[in-house]
Parts: C-alpha cells; structure tokens; sequence
C-alpha cells in the first residue's frame, strides 16, 4: 500500500530501534483487538461449556468440558442422554431458510437498484440532481421503529404482513440509499474517459456501464453487498414487528424465543449466534481487502 | 477526487454532440426504479403515520377512529418522560460519537502501520460489526449483570471480594454501560473508515517530513489529521445518524428501565405504540424526532455534497 511501509532492513542502531517500536506498536494492536475479540470467544465458550458454569458463582474461567450439544440439540440430531436447552422447541432450519432468502434477494435487489443510481448521480448532471440525493438520504435516516408502526398496518391490508415477500421489499428500500452513496464515489473514482472512449468507439451508453465501469466497480459493489447485507442478516426492530410467526420469522427475532420467563437459556442462544455468525464471518474476510481498498480509492472522501 | 479537469466539460459538450432523447433520458430511467421503491416502502408509509398522528388511532380503535386536530402534539410537548428520553439520546449520540471517532481513529493509525496480519487483523476487527445488534444487547446485559456478569466477575478476580454493583439499574451506571455496548459494536466501523482514508494519503509528503526530521506526532498531527478529515466528516454523518435510531442494544439491555430512567427516544416511542397500543401518540413523537433528524441530515449532508460535485475541481 504506502511505499513508507517497506522498510529497507537497515542494520545500524536506529534500525533496531525502530524495529522495536514497530513491534511494540503491533502487540499494543494485538491487545486492542483482543477486547474486541473477547466477546466472540465468550458465545463460542458459552455455547459449547456444561451450563452450570454458565451462571457460576464464584465464576468458572476455563470450562471442566466442551460439548456440542447445544448444536446438535437446535439442528434436532440425537443428543447424549441429559442434554436439554429451549433450541428443541425453535425451528432452525425454518428461521435460516427465512434469513438466507431474505437477506441474499434484498441485498441483490438494492445493488441492482442502488448500483444504478449511483452511477447516474456519478455520470450525469441534471436539475434537482443534490436534491434527490440529500432525498435519498433523508429516507436513510427514518428509524426502524418509526417504519414498523405504520408498515405494520400497511402491510396487514396489503396481506404482505408475516411474508417473506414483504420483508424483502421493506429491506430492499433500507439499502438503496447507502447503496446508491457508496456507489457514486465509487464511479466516481473509475476516469469518466475510459467510458467516453468506449461510447466514442461505438458503444451505448448503457453499454459503456455495462462493459466498461461495472466491472472495474466491482471491489465497490462488494463492498456495498458486504454493508447491504449485515444489515438484513442482523436487522431487529422491523423483523420484530412484521414477522410475527416462524412463517416468515429470521435470525434476529428468534434469538428472544430464548429468553423464558424464568431462565435464559445463554447456550442455545449463543449456539445460534455462532451459526448466524458463520455465513457473515465468512463473506467479510473475502471482501475486507477489496472494502478497504474500495473506500480508500474515494468513496468515503468528502 | 481527481476527475479531469475537463471532464465536465466534455461530458456537455458530448450530450450536446449525440444530442439524443437517451442521454437526457437515461439518467431518469437509470434513477426511477430506486426511487419507485423508496418512495412505496418509506415515503407512502410515513406520509400515513403523519395522517395517523392527527387522529387517535389505537390498536383497539383501528376501525373507529377519528381526527383530533393537534392533541397528540400537545399531548407530547407537554410529557416530560419524551423530552428527557429525547435530551438522553442526544447525549447518547454525541458521547458515542466522539469517543468511537477517537478511539477509531488510534486504531485505525494502529492497523494502517501494521507490519504483520493485516487481513486477519482486520477481519477481527470488524466482527463487532457482524453481531447482530440485538446480540449485543444480550451479550452485555449477561456481562453487567449484577450477579454472574462478567464484568462483576472480573472485579471479584481481581479484588477477591465480592462486588455487587448494579450496573444496569444505577443512573449514570445504566447510561455508561449502554455507552459500552454501542462503542464496542460501531467503532469498528470508524476503524475500517479511517483506515480506508489513512491509506489513501499521498506518500510525498510524509517522505518530505522524514527528510526535515519531523517526529512521529508531528507528521500524525500536522500531516495525516488534516489530510484524513474529509474521511472524518463522512463517517462521523453515517454514525450520528445511526445513532439517532439507537434501539436494538437498549432495547434488550434496559429497555428503558427502570423507570425510565434509561429511555432513549425509541424505546419510549415503540412502548406507547406497541405495548401502550397508541399508534397515533407513537407516530406523532416519531414525526417530531425525524423532522429533527431530518434537519440535522441535511445539515451534515449539505457539506458532504459541496465538497463532492460542485467542489469538483
């Protein structure tokens, strides 16, 4: 990245010097991240421990066991005698199902939708062109609650309430407007002349953002997915309020059937976390360079 | 950026040359299907809450209700739980806020300089960001709980003795530890921003500074600061806006209690609506706080977009 970083290997006494600080400077990294690491390993441990630790006093720091019960228990496999947890009564594969096609169709629907717009507020100048953006803008800032009182009713007229079609709209539109921003800064960081090239050689336009600036886009569209998508995978307020069965019920909501009057049960609930965890895990550590690299190349400058 | 000088200039001329029906409307065709949807999905419905707050609409009245003019407005003005709940949450947002940028931005300078296990650092990193907001929530409310929380727990390693402090229950306590859990899940966010923004900085100048012997601090303070804030501005927007729907975390840590005495604006709202069932209360006080936000949006955004298209040199 910064020429600055490859360091020469100098073999003087300041070049020691500043080999120390720099690893110094990394393990005072390493221990910053670690507080940002330790509650990922507290739902891992917690999942898989004998659930008396969970509420111990004085409290247990390194489990007597692990098991993977609490997996098995929510994927309703066979269970060693004894095991129990609430995760028998939640329908797994159900709320997945729910979760995957959800959040995978809104988030295709608003690159495609916000990708478009992007590259119009990138490319064209037209009259009211800042005031439909700081528009798009303003719909970004409505809260989550404050759309589920009236969608709430909208939709039961609609018959869309507690469907999985509904949710997929209502997420579409949440992630148009970030979408379409991060996309004008990336179009905007691709030389407006390599397309103008293209249409003078004959091309469309549509042909010249087709062929020309969507794929050398692409680390941006990643990025945008990676950002569309979280947000669907792990959005409550709405959920909450529009599915109101396991008909259309995702991830989020479900993580309260856990909670009983009485007892929580922290190890099906976090056994459920760490599953919900995994698809996110592993779609950001594809991207992460690609988002790095995709904001730094302007889309977050001014 | 660094666009052509010229480039808008030829793009006129351009349009001009090909002169088409497609080149004027292309744009609207390219723009109307995102904004079919936003307008179907958000603005329709906002409009219809804005109807609603003007009448009294319950969930038990929904077939027979009728206007009532501004009474649920009066009723809101006068209601001294909304006004400290409102005056908590711009706290709230304006504590997270800066605390996230700055220990953001340490990070941030942290990793771009980082010798070793970049990716993997930053795929760590940015796992607070996968949680699901309302995991968060569960997860520090079981850390500060007064009992078998970890944080108690901790101090009882520590000391040997047994601290029973009541995190989420206390008045400053409740409000620090909701502090905690939203720091902890949105910093990361500022962390991959300003990474993006300190990595993109030209290297020249930092290699001229080396030259005159500038100092570590130095170059930090008078070089990568000024040059990283438009990166600062942008992500700061983002967050105060995500702030200001603050819900999720709170709404499973306190939810508001006990006694209100931790009731930031949506949670309030979202009890009178749903619990309460007054629809028509709720949509009035969510009106209030959007026009608010709105103002404060536009505010913020109207700077970002000087410095994106009209301050395109």
């Amino acid at each position: 990245m910064r020429a600055a970083l490859a360091r020469p290997q100098v073999r003087d006494r300041a070049g020691r010097r500043r080999y120390w600080t720099d690893t110094a400077r990394d393990i005072l990294l390493y221990v910053i991240i670690l507080f940002f690491f330790l509650p990922v390993l507290w739902i891992i441990l917690t999942s898989s421990r004998p659930n008396i630790e969970i509420n111990a006093r004085p409290p247990v720091w390194i489990p007597a066991r692990l098991d993977f019960d609490s997996y098995k228990i929510l994927l309703g496999m066979p269970v060693p005698e004894g095991a129990f947890g609430m995760g028998s009564q939640i329908p797994f594969e159900r709320y997945a199902g729910n979760s995957a096609a959800i959040a995978l169709t809104s988030t295709l629907c608003s690159l495609i939708l916000g990708v478009l717009a992007g590259y119009v507020f990138a490319r064209f100048r037209f009259r009211g062109k800042n005031g439909v953006f700081l528009s798009m803008m303003l719909m970004r800032a409505v809260p989550g609650v404050a759309l589920s009182l009236p969608l709430f009713i909208l939709f039961a007229r609609l018959g869309l309430s507690d469907k999985l079609a509904g949710m997929i709209v209502a997420y579409t539109a949440l992630n148009i407007p970030f979408t379409a921003w991060l996309m004008d800064g990336f179009f905007r960081a691709i030389p407006e002349e390599l397309s103008e090239a293209a249409v003078i050689d004959g091309c469309s336009r549509w042909g010249a953002l087709v062929r020309v600036d969507l794929p050398l886009a692409l680390p941006g569209v990643a990025a945008s997915g990676i950002f569309a998508f979280l947000t669907c995978w792990n959005e409550f307020a709405l959920a909450s309020v529009i599915t109101r069965t396991p008909a259309s019920r995702t991830f989020p909501p479900a993580l309260y059937e856990f909670t009983g009057s009485f007892v929580t049960d922290w190890r099906g609930m976090t056994a459920m976390s760490v599953m919900m965890l995994i698809p996110s895990i592993i779609f950001v550590a594809l991207v992460q360079r690609q988002l790095v690299q995709g904001l730094a190349s302007g889309a977050m400058k001014g | 950026m660094t666009a052509h000088p010229l480039a808008g200039d030829t793009q006129t001329i351009r349009a001009r040359r090909t002169g088409s029906a497609e080149s004027r409307l292309l744009p609207l065709a390219l723009l109307l299907p995102g904004i079919a949807v936003l307008l179907a999905v958000i603005g329709f419905p906002m409009l219809y809450s804005l109807y609603l707050s003007f009448t009294n609409y319950t969930l038990t009245t929904a077939r027979s209700f009728h206007f009532v003019g501004l009474n649920n407005y009066i009723t809101l003005l006068k209601d001294p739980i909304f006004w400290q709940a409102f005056g908590r949450t711009v706290l709230f947002m304006t504590l997270a806020v800066n605390l996230e940028f700055l220990i953001g931005l340490g990070i941030a300078q942290l990793m771009a300089k980082a010798i070793r296990g970049r990716g993997a650092l930053r795929t760590i990193i940015m796992m607070p960001m996968m949680f699901a907001p309302i995991l968060v929530g569960f997860m520090f409310k079981w850390a500060f709980n007064d009992q078998v929380g970890l944080v108690n727990n901790i101090l009882f390693s520590l000391t040997g003795r047994a601290h029973i402090i009541p995190w989420l229950v206390d008045v400053p306590l409740g409000f620090i530890a909701l502090l905690v859990a939203e720091i902890w899940m949105s910093t990361p966010f500022m962390v991959i921003i300003l990474e993006a923004g300190i990595l993109s900085l030209p290297v020249e100048p930092f290699e001229a500074a080396e030259v005159d012997g500038a100092s570590g601090w130095q170059k930090f303070r008078m070089l990568t600061l000024p040059m990283v804030m438009p990166f600062v501005y942008t992500a700061m927007a983002i967050r105060s806006l995500d702030l200001a729907r603050v819900y999720d975390v709170v709404r499973i840590m306190t939810d508001g209690g006990p006694g209100n005495r931790t009731e930031l604006i949506w949670t309030y709202v979202y009890r009178l609506s749903f619990s309460g069932h007054n629809f028509a209360l709720g949509s009035a006080m969510s009106y209030v706080t959007v026009i608010i936000s709105f103002l404060f949006t536009w505010y913020l955004f109207r700077n970002v977009l000087k410095s994106r298209w009209e301050g395109r040199q």
